[in-house]
């Protein structure tokens, strides 16, 4: 079995050019300091951290290279800075403000490593040896260590900005050598043979998709490929990552894709809601165009492929490949009927269509760069390679997690996500998001495989894992997720725009009190007509919340509606807010966070909450040091 | 109004595939899409002003009416609503007084809620203008929209 090694093509002269002056910029003779400023980081402040650090830098008059870099996963820790001495490994530093990295900056102006705030290092250049700083190394914190980071592995990293920095950490090989060394036969066969299923959520052999693609009859010999960047899985951002980290290995992926299928044009479609995401993109294609590895006569290949860039405009249906191709030919994006027709037959503009999603192509180079049997060895059975998980919700390590498919998921959540935080116990984990299902504790050993999810009631999806604690309730959830696709149903099919309606509205009556028994058996006859008529896979896959969660968790639903009790006490209309006497010490925190005034007391006497006026907001239990405020 | 839309017209491509960004540049430069811009981006793209209408009015990001100084958008993304997001939203609409969609009377704010802005490792988060808040709660949501009404004002009288 061949391991991840340098391929043994020789590369062309640009590419040793660009290589060799990436090299000079992720290495430099100087300190190099960066900063995690995908969306997440600047959500935690990471733009005023990289600010406050080219100041100090200038201050301190200290010799050093500042970069951005995007997102190394752990979102939880942001803001991260990376410190890379010469010949040093990488060390991390977590949590970071203005203030402390200015303090970073002036110790490392005096030619101090300090080890406040740092989180851990990772060998640098592959195998510079980790130093005892007393920091521990990547390997000794859970949240890294369980992983296998091959498409994640330079996130974090490299400048998703520097077309250098990508080629420097062995990137454009992999397209150099299928340009040069294979045919567009060849190529597919080898992507067959790694066994790669799609990522955005349904699995389908990719190689067999490209296969249909190239043997699909085409008027004019035109044919598309398309990378499906519409994220729209609530809970899910493996894609935003990855666009904001490292955008040139999703472009590699769909220029080798491009010559497996014989396509010359190729589009990026991006929602709207990752303005940063796109910026990246935008920057990557065209830092790729003008060095001649996009548009006419690739590297003097004779090859010729060039992407443009399309934005979607908002609607959760457009991750549906028919809905989006109509999306990127400018009109609303409604799914048609694929049975007959489908996209790698007729897509866009009628012609043959290959659409695969971001993680997808981004897996892609590194099939060929390390060979099918490399990848083909990691996973399962029927699910190879690794996966990407936004792992979500109530658990201690939030963040982006690539693990080899198989992996339990007990293992992700209580070995990486290092279980429920404050104390509280494990109620579900929801995967595959409004298509997907709720599982609970007793299957958490199920390894993370396509088969192995969908027969839990779930799906793989595109990979959120949002885990849920005692405090969740399932019938929220389920009405959360009707709620939503009943917005983004796009109304052209009954059974989806009426039937998700009506499951909204018994799981409404519910959660709010006004249910009868009958009303369950109700709502799962209509989720199996929902499931067996809609047109597309959205309303398809519609009812698996609802339906996965009366199958694991029916003792809620009948609570509910026998008892008119909510027992995680999320339903506002079946549960009451009131102060233990015994326990209230009279502080008065609970008056002013109560927006509506409905609580009064004597200072340093028990308060008591009006029923009459309160809002069920839970402020008062928020802020009651003392827990005081019962909710039942 | 014409000629915005012409030169964004210009910088896209009069047709059809180009609609959408043309929408959405039009937005991004006049705040939402007027029945006047809409008019004129049929004419010029040579698409019915029904179709243009029903691309519009189908995708969320687009909006027909104009919208408050300061937007603040509240993420309801599954792992946000597990981390109580809609006590969130709850508390925005009770100090803004008003519904998802909505604009103040004194056209200060917009509230909008949105699907999932992919920062979900840091949930609930809410947006003003562009600047992302995170880890948030009822009570700080409340404190965020209070100083910002106070800036807002400061401004509107300065």
């Amino acid at each position: 079995m061949k391991t991840p090694s340098e391929s043994a093509v020789s590369l062309h002269p640009q590419l040793e050019a660009l290589k060799k002056a990436g090299m000079e910029l992720l290495y430099p003779p100087v300190p190099r300091i960066t900063v995690g400023t995908a969306a997440c980081g600047l959500a935690s402040g990471a733009g005023e951290v990289l600010s406050a650090i080219q100041t100090a830098v200038k201050k301190h008059n200290l010799n050093a290279a500042v970069t951005a870099v995007g997102c190394v996963g752990f979102c939880q820790e942001e803001p991260l800075v990376d410190v890379l001495l010469p010949g040093r490994p990488h060390v991390f530093y977590r949590h970071m403000d203005p203030k402390k990295a200015a303090a970073l900056i002036s110790e490392l102006s005096e030619g101090h490593l300090p080890t406040d705030n740092a989180l851990c290092q990772f060998p640098a250049n592959g195998h510079s040896p980790l130093v005892d700083l007393g920091i521990p190394s990547h390997s000794e914190i859970p949240f890294f260590a369980h992983q296998v980071r091959t498409v994640l592995k330079n996130c974090g990293f490299i400048n998703p900005d520097s077309l250098e920095e990508y080629v420097a950490v062995g990137g454009y090989t992999a397209l150099w050598k299928v340009l040069t060394s294979m045919t567009p036969e060849q190529v597919i066969s080898e992507v067959k043979q790694s066994g790669l299923r799609g990522r955005g959520g349904a699995g389908f052999p990719t190689g067999r998709k490209w296969e249909s693609c190239r043997k699909a009859h085409s008027p004019d010999g035109i044919r598309y490929v398309i990378c499906n960047a519409d994220e729209g899985d609530p809970g899910a951002y493996m894609d935003r990552g990855l666009l904001e980290s490292n955008p040139f290995s999703v472009i590699e992926g769909m220029t080798i894709g491009a010559y497996a299928v014989g396509a010359s044009q190729g589009y990026i479609y991006i929602r709207h809601e990752y303005p940063e995401a796109r910026k990246h993109v935008e920057n990557a294609v065209a830092k790729a165009r003008s060095a001649g590895l996009l548009g006419s006569n690739i590297l003097g290949t004779g090859f010729s492929f060039d992407i443009e860039i399309s934005q979607g405009g908002g609607a959760f249906v457009c991750g549906e490949s028919t809905a989006l191709v109509a999306s990127i030919e400018g009109r609303r994006g409604e799914p048609r009927d694929k049975q007959h027709l489908r996209t790698v037959q007729s897509g866009l503009f009628g012609r043959p269509t290959v659409l695969n999603n971001v993680e997808t192509w981004a897996n892609v180079p590194l099939i060929i760069a390390n060979g099918p049997d490399w990848f083909a060895s990691l996973g399962t059975q029927t699910s190879k390679g690794t996966k990407v998980f936004s792992l979500v919700g109530q658990v201690q390590n939030t963040g982006l997690v690539e693990v080899p498919m198989g992996m339990s998921l007990r293992q992700i959540i209580f070995n990486i996500g290092g279980g429920i935080p404050n104390g509280r116990s494990f109620k579900a984990v929801q995967t595959g998001g409004p298509s997907g299902g709720c599982i609970p504790e007793h299957l958490l050993d199920l390894p993370v495989d396509f088969e192995a999810l969908s027969s839990a009631g779930s799906m793989m999806g595109s990979g959120g894992m949002i885990v849920m604690d005692e405090n969740t309730c399932m019938v929220d959830v389920a009405r959360y997720f009707t709620a939503f696709l009943m917005e983004e149903s796009c109304g052209k099919c009954l059974p989806c725009r009426e039937g998700v309606k009506r499951m909204n509205q018994i799981l409404t009556d519910i959660s709010e009190g006004r249910a009868k028994e009958s009303d369950l058996a109700l709502l799962e006859e209509l989720a199996c007509v929902i499931q067996d008529a809609s047109l597309c896979g959205l309303g398809k896959t519609a009812p698996n919340p609802v339906l996965s969660t009366i199958r694991h968790f029916r003792h809620e639903y009948t609570a509910h509606i026998l008892d008119r009790k909510c027992p995680a006490g999320v339903c506002r209309a079946l549960v009451t807010y009131s102060i233990s006497p015994d326990l209230c010490k009279g502080c008065g925190a609970c008056v002013s966070a109560c927006p509506v005034g409905a609580i009064t007391g004597e200072r340093k006497s028990p308060h008591s909450i009006s029923q009459e006026l309160c809002i069920k907001c839970g402020s008062c239990l928020d802020v009651c040091p003392t827990k005081a405020v019962v909710r039942v | 109004m014409e000629s915005d839309v012409d030169s964004i017209v210009d910088r896209f491509g009069a047709k059809p595939t180009a609609l959408i960004a043309i929408l959405q540049e039009v937005q991004k430069q006049h705040g939402y899409l007027s029945e006047e811009a809409l008019r004129r981006v049929a004419q010029r793209v040579g698409i019915e002003l029904a179709q243009i209408y029903g691309v519009a009015t189908y995708y969320r990001s687009f909006r027909l009416s104009p919208p408050g100084r300061h937007s603040v958008v509240v993420c309801m993304g599954t792992a946000c609503h597990v981390r109580q997001a809609p006590r969130v939203l709850d508390a925005l609409k009770q100090e803004l007084g008003i519904e998802p969609g909505q604009t103040t009377r004194d056209g200060l704010f917009s509230l909008q809620s949105v699907n999932c802005l992919g920062a979900c490792a840091l949930g609930p988060i809410v947006v003003i203008d562009d600047k992302y808040y995170a880890k948030m709660t009822p009570l700080k949501a409340r404190k965020l929209i209070q100083q910002c009404r106070k800036r807002a004002e400061k401004e509107v009288r300065g």
